[in-house]
């Protein structure tokens, strides 16, 4: 690439920062079209059986509702491919809050209002929505989340841990947890005649519009998806959702245009959770810590509709050493939502366990916990035995200790207490994997020296606009204020999704692979530019999916401190250090909030986030903000997250890995193993809250997860 | 936008107050806007829906969130918790009308805590940022008040201006949730917008 000094890396500022501080960014609900009018969606309030019947005269009745679509009026779809989106097509309900009803007002107060006039009749059966490790349903998939074999055994690691000089073996826990993005699913449709557009809070414009094309029999380009601004995701907006295709119905039914936006209580039922997984661990090593035997088996739970397998035991293929080795999942189908990706997917709550337990066997050896990763670095990737592209954990773990002081902790548990507050300090690694997916993006050179680039990227608050222009300044060699790149929609050249983080390396090498062409033609023309300009066109198929004979990954490693607040059982987080190696770091400033952002995340996950399967009702309890607590300013402080510079040529031409998840994976038990630290208790459930600590603090039970339950 | 006003929405079709319906009058942003409202719709969707202001954002419409904080006679509320017939009178800003030369977007200047929040990087997708904004506002005219928070030394003088440090910061604007996490870059662009 041509070099331009500064471009690539630079903290350059949000290309849409103006429109957000002021309010002109517009989202997928504030699409004012004309005769907009709004939907307000009806949930089951069975977990498991059919609807019998939907009332709707007294909806209708009502001033301003248009019309009430149910299973038995709403317009057919084609076959769905995820079935959570054949809503209102069959009477049946698969778990409690399923969309029963649509009501279609000219206000929102109406459509509310409507909403809480139709009265549904069900016929219910006995559900079951309560995950055991025993459960006799549970079954090993054929593969998890992303592909990954749910199964993966080498050597004789039964035997090998039995053998072992030092043993762990254990149980965690970590509950259902909700992404809960500030902006709730919306969209907003609209029919011109037989065009559909829709403005889509997504995390991939491009895949809403095949999916909406193929649910209403359209061609592809009949269909436009806008996301032009997203507020947020975090895996639950990464493929379409019930939203956008309730609106599309509805806009059809009503010849308006239609607003649905998802009530936040709804939000836990219909738009994917991460699911619960129960973790069975267990670590086998010499006396000097280098270990012989891993084995980690995940249990987990799915909806009777669709099959999803949160990946947990999946990083224990890519951290340390062991020999013999053991990985794997079962899940069990239940009368339960949908579960779906929740930012790092697998790794976030699978490093939980791995590196809580690699902290036990550190307590257990009598090993700092630092060097007992270090002795245990890998040559190759555990499991594939293959090379790593580049791997600098252990750069990141002494650059970590190194600003934390590390070297002048006390390792002894409990040794260290300030008044009624005990202190500790933990640490654990992180991972993510490199992904990158094939996209297609053009660039225009015009002759007054400007540049635009168009891609269907998608802009969810990970600053996507501005990297792609400072990659696209970067190729061509221009100043970045010379480079304007249109983004958000699904007419532009096709792109995947925001998500994996894959977004940057698989966008940008799209737009690296354009700019590169437009660069040679401009420095092979002569004269002034065609009045149109020029314009090159790039598609990665192929080179960006290309199977890589290297393990890619980026790594980290998290620090905590923490108080424990020995009469009410509150943790507070005091310090958070992460320090990352992740290839070339793009944009220095949005990077960095990236990293905090999956930190503060990685926060609640330790903390205040916890979601409760009721086993009465099938429903989760914590369904709103009040009651499901993500972190606050007041449970911040002011963390920190560095980088060591990777240079990496196998990766894509940027040299860079994605960054928008690792931050959240390993924090959890950073906090976790601080936690054991400051209070000499084991806690093995998320989320560390007052009641748990408390309870072992004091002794009253054994802070141990039940296997059951 | 005058014709939005009274185009939207069955509310507006009778165009006159009935047992559902009441003429407010709001100043909003500086300017007066008389409007029929549904007794059922509060300041949030007011200005959503029928001023066209969506700085305000709707998170979760239970006053959990904060992303529709707007100021009310110069105090910061959360939006969706105050039904707009009861406002009569009543002068609000929005984060449009924050900027220097009124006219919210349409002004080249930005408010002092607008700025700061695009050089530290306050916010990534943007979602709360309107509402954080407001609330930071608001916060600083409070502390500026006297008004103590939960952190505040309870030996400090009563009725005199506190001090906002980091910890007052967080505790202040907690009502305020950022879920992409840019707390700790939101505490840094309010110390900017003070020192």
């Amino acid at each position: 690439m041509a070099d331009t000094g500064t471009t690539l890396g630079a903290p350059a500022e949000r290309r849409e920062g103006r429109d957000k501080v002021t309010g002109s960014a517009r989202y997928a609900a504030e699409q004012t079209d004309a005769g907009r009018v709004h939907a307000w969606p009806v949930v089951a309030g069975i977990a498991h059986g059919t609807v019998r019947a939907v009332h709707t005269g007294a909806a209708l009745a009502l001033p301003g509702v248009l019309t009430v679509l149910s299973h038995d009026n709403a317009p057919r779809l084609a076959p769905a491919d995820d079935a959570t989106l054949a809503v209102l097509q069959s009477p049946r309900v698969p778990h409690r809050g399923w969309i029963v009803a649509l009501v279609v007002a000219e206000t929102l107060e109406e459509a509310r209002a409507g909403a809480a006039a139709v009265r549904v009749d069900y016929d219910a059966v006995p559900h079951d929505v309560t995950l055991t490790d025993d459960h006799p349903d549970a079954y090993t998939p054929e593969q998890a989340n992303g592909g990954s074999p749910a199964h993966r055994e080498q050597g004789d690691p039964e035997a090998a841990f039995a053998d072992a000089e030092v043993r762990v073996d254990t149980h965690y826990r970590v509950p259902p947890l909700h992404n809960h993005p500030m902006e709730p699913h919306a969209a907003t449709a609209r029919w011109d005649g037989g065009r559909l557009v829709a403005h889509d809070s997504s995390q991939g414009a491009t895949t809403v519009r095949t999916v909406l094309a193929s649910l209403f029999r359209l061609a592809e380009d009949d269909v436009t998806v806008i996301s032009e601004h997203v507020g947020g995701g975090f895996g639950s907006k990464g493929t379409p959702r019930p939203p956008v295709v309730l609106a599309a119905m509805a806009a059809r039914e009503t010849g308006r245009p239609v607003t649905v936006a998802l009530p936040r209580r709804f939000m836990a039922a219909l738009v994917g959770h991460r699911a619960p997984t129960l973790h069975r661990f267990r670590l086998g090593a010499t006396a000097d810590g280098t270990l012989t035997s891993s084995l980690h088996e995940v249990t987990t739970h799915t909806s009777r509709i669709k099959e999803f397998v949160e990946q947990a035991a999946v990083p224990s293929r890519v951290m340390y050493a062991a020999p013999h080795r053991l990985s794997s999942h079962q899940v069990v189908p239940l009368d339960v939502p949908s579960p779906s990706w929740m930012r790092a997917p697998g790794e976030a709550p699978g490093m939980y366990a791995v590196e809580s337990a690699m902290d036990e066997l550190a307590v257990e050896a009598g090993l700092d916990p630092v060097e007992l990763r270090v002795t245990n670095e890998p040559d190759t990737e555990p499991d594939s035995g293959k090379p790593f592209s580049s791997r600098h954990l252990v750069e990141c773990l002494r650059e970590g200790a190194r600003r934390f002081d590390w070297a002048r902790r006390d390792p002894r548990p409990r040794s260290r207490a300030e008044g009624p507050l005990l202190v500790g300090t933990g640490v654990a690694a992180a991972t993510y994997p490199v992904m990158i997916n094939p996209a297609q993006a053009t660039a225009h050179g015009t002759p007054d020296g400007r540049f635009v680039v168009r891609i269907n990227a998608t802009d969810i608050g990970t600053g996507a606009r501005t990297v792609l222009a400072q990659i696209a300044a970067h190729t061509l060699g221009v100043p970045l204020d010379r480079v304007h790149v249109d983004m958000g929609d699904s007419d532009l050249p096709p792109a995947p999704l925001a998500g994996g983080s894959s977004g940057t390396a698989s966008w940008g090498w799209a737009v690296h692979d354009a700019c590169t062409r437009l660069a040679a033609r401009l420095a092979g023309h002569t004269g002034p530019l065609p009045d149109d300009g020029l314009r090159t066109h790039a598609d990665t198929t192929g080179s960006a999916d290309a199977d890589s004979p290297y393990a890619r990954h980026a790594f980290g490693a998290h620090f905590a401190e923490v108080t424990v607040d020995t009469v009410s059982g509150e943790v507070r987080v005091r310090r958070l250090l992460g320090v990352y190696a992740a290839g070339r770091i793009l944009n220095a400033r949005t990077a960095r909030s990236q990293f905090i952002g999956g930190m503060t995340m990685g926060l609640g996950m330790a903390l205040t986030e916890g979601s409760t399967m009721d086993g009465a009702s099938g429903a989760f309890v914590e369904s709103d903000l009040a009651a499901y607590h993500v972190p606050a300013h007041a449970d911040v402080p002011d963390i920190e997250a560095h980088w060591i510079d990777e240079e990496d040529p196998h990766l894509n031409p940027m040299g860079s890995k994605g960054i928008g998840e690792i931050g959240i994976v390993g924090t959890a038990a950073a906090i976790g193993n601080a936690v054991h630290h400051a209070t000499g208790v084991r806690y093995r459930e998320l989320p560390l809250s007052p009641d748990k600590v408390l309870t072992g603090l004091t002794g009253l039970t054994p802070p141990i997860p039940t296997p059951t339950g | 936008m005058g014709s939005r006003e009274h185009s939207m929405g069955a509310d507006d079709a009778t165009g006159s107050p009935d047992r559902h319906h009441s003429e407010v009058t709001l100043r909003v942003n500086g300017k007066p806007h008389t409007l029929i409202v549904d007794h059922r719709s509060v300041l949030l969707d007011v200005l959503r829906e029928r001023l066209d202001l969506v700085g305000a954002k709707k998170g979760c419409d239970h006053g959990q969130c904060g992303a529709c904080t707007v100021l009310v006679d110069g105090r910061r509320v959360n939006g969706c918790l105050l039904p707009a017939v009861a406002l009569d009178g009543c002068d609000i800003t929005t984060v449009e009308g924050l900027a220097a030369g009124a006219a919210g977007a349409t002004g080249e200047e930005l408010h002092p805590l607008q700025r700061a929040f695009v050089e530290r990087d306050a916010f990534q997708c943007g979602y709360c940022t309107p509402g954080q904004i407001c609330s930071a506002v608001g916060a600083i005219a409070e502390a500026e008040a006297g008004h103590p928070s939960h952190v505040t030394d309870p030996e400090a003088p009563s009725g005199q201006p506190v001090p906002l440090g980091p910890d007052e910061i967080r505790e202040r604007l907690s009502g305020n949730l950022c879920r992409c996490g840019a707390y700790p870059n939101i505490v840094r662009a309010v110390e900017d917008v003070i020192r």
